[in-house]
């Protein structure tokens, strides 16, 4: 039985694994959880992840929950090409490093944008607000310069000359705003050119493949939520 | 050179590193980076991590930031016994899962009851109305309902029945609420069970000496607060405040 991801490319971390998996030709069976549908809430799916989130892996009896780990389940399991959590024990301290930081910075931050401008919208009926979403930009602002400073320097990728995971969570992170119309790439040429990089390390067409979804993301008063969903966002969503 | 570990006991990711450098008798060599004197702040320390937080380490010309890291390199590079970080492709998994989910989760959440109840009226004199603390509780109370339903659910450890990192990084976490009277184990037998056996598998001494002084944190009622850190952390506490 090949192994199953529960994904929606809405989703960052999901675009991570999935692009992870395809450049990787890891034979998977894409099971779509649509997140705008609320099918992350139901039971059937409470089954494979009792957290209710994307992404999630079934493999065989196994089920596991957290893009990093499955991701490092995956590169373990099929083998991948070293440099994506190189065996240099720096190198993979590197990696580590930067994974378990962005959690609280430039996932949080880039997440908060999407959410004042694009979720909250949708679950209150109501524009986005420009204070609020001023306050995300300027916090995603501080954890970008630190990006900058501290994990890509003057390197061509966060860890040396190759494309690593580290990389990968970031870059799929960052293209959230960019889906919302923030784009955090102007006026910060070095972070254009890493772009540039790790698409062209990844493969342009899967990197575009994979961003469809959150770079059309449609007009929230033309997404029908359903009342269970409303009511299940507006509990995650309260301030 | 030794390695070099810059901590301040008061952090919980520090204490991790710390009791887990002890108990695999790890040389290294500790370096008190004091945070209430803002000694984080410092050049010299900026060097050793540029985003000024501890813990971070220092291995002859590496540097290192990010307690999770510090662990998994220090596992490696000493070849620590395999129960912290299994070589077992899915029980490794359910460890990194555990410590990926511990950042947005447990972690911030548990160290708000510090800020709450000591910080923010030690730097600023204000003491929180107690709607405040119990808005902290609840949601830390959702936190612990998901912790004990997946991650610890019957079991006497998160991944299976030795400890792991994904234990010690979780128990040092909620060990902060506890420093300021905040008996997040009360009223949960089985999390408390589960502390207990951490704290035999880490060693009770060693447990207690990690814990010395988030334990005694209210006794520094009188500390003297650098005022360069004071103004560092002035815009986080008007957000902690609102």
């Amino acid at each position: 039985m090949v192994v199953e991801l529960f994904l929606d490319l809405l989703s960052q971390p999901c675009r991570a694994l999935f692009i992870f998996a395809k450049k990787n030709n890891i034979p998977f069976e894409f099971k779509h959880v649509e997140l705008l549908k609320g099918h992350h809430l139901r039971e059937e799916f409470g089954k494979v992840n009792v957290l209710k989130k994307v992404p999630a892996l079934k493999d065989g009896a196994f089920t596991l929950a957290e893009s990093i780990a499955i991701l490092l389940y995956l590169s373990r399991k099929f083998n991948t090409p070293d440099h994506w959590y190189p065996s240099d024990l720096q190198k993979r301290a590197l990696v580590d490093e930067y994974l378990s930081w962005q959690h609280t910075t430039i996932r949080e931050k880039g997440c908060k944008i999407f959410i004042t401008k694009v979720l909250v919208p949708l679950v209150v009926g109501q524009p986005f607000s420009p204070e609020k979403l001023e306050e995300a930009v300027e916090e995603l602002n501080s954890a970008l310069k630190q990006f900058e400073e501290k994990f890509l320097q003057n390197k061509p990728f966060i860890v040396g000359n190759e494309i690593s995971l580290a990389d990968l969570v970031a870059i799929v992170e960052l293209m959230q705003p960019v889906g919302c119309g923030c784009d955090i790439f102007e006026n910060r040429p070095k972070l254009v050119e890493w772009r540039s990089r790790v698409e062209e390390a990844v493969g342009k067409e899967l990197f575009q493949q994979a961003h469809e979804i959150i770079l059309n993301v449609k007009n929230p008063s033309t997404t029908q939520l359903s009342p269970e969903l409303r009511e299940h966002l507006k509990q995650l969503l309260k301030p | 050179m030794g390695l070099e570990l810059y901590l301040d006991l008061l952090s919980q990711p520090c204490r991790a590193v710390y009791i887990f450098a002890k108990k695999n008798n790890i040389p290294f060599e500790f370096k008190h980076v004091e945070l209430f004197k803002g000694q984080h702040y410092r050049e010299e320390f900026g060097k050793v991590n540029i985003l000024k937080k501890v813990p971070a380490l220092k291995d002859g010309v590496f540097t290192l930031a990010e307690s999770t890291a510090i662990l998994l390199y220090l596992s490696r590079k000493y070849n620590t016994p395999d129960h912290w970080y299994p070589s077992d492709t899915q029980k490794r998994a359910r460890v990194d899962e555990y410590l990926s989910w511990h950042h947005t989760n447990i972690r911030g959440k548990a160290g708000k009851t510090l800020w709450i109840k000591v910080l923010i009226p030690l730097f600023t004199g204000q003491t929180l109305p107690p709607e405040k603390l119990q808005e902290v509780m609840d949601e830390l109370a959702i936190s612990l309902k998901q912790f004990e339903e997946k991650f610890l659910q019957d079991k006497p450890f998160i991944v299976g029945s030795e400890i792991s990192l994904a234990d010690l990084m979780a128990i040092v976490e909620l060990m902060q609420p506890i420093g300021v009277g905040c008996d997040i184990f009360e009223d949960r037998p089985k999390l408390s069970e589960w502390r207990n056996q951490v704290e035999e598998a880490v060693g009770k001494e060693l447990f207690q000496e990690a814990h010395e002084l988030i334990l005694n944190i209210k006794e520094l009622g009188n500390i003297q607060i650098d005022p360069q850190l004071k103004e560092h952390l002035a815009p986080l506490l008007r957000k902690m405040m609102k």
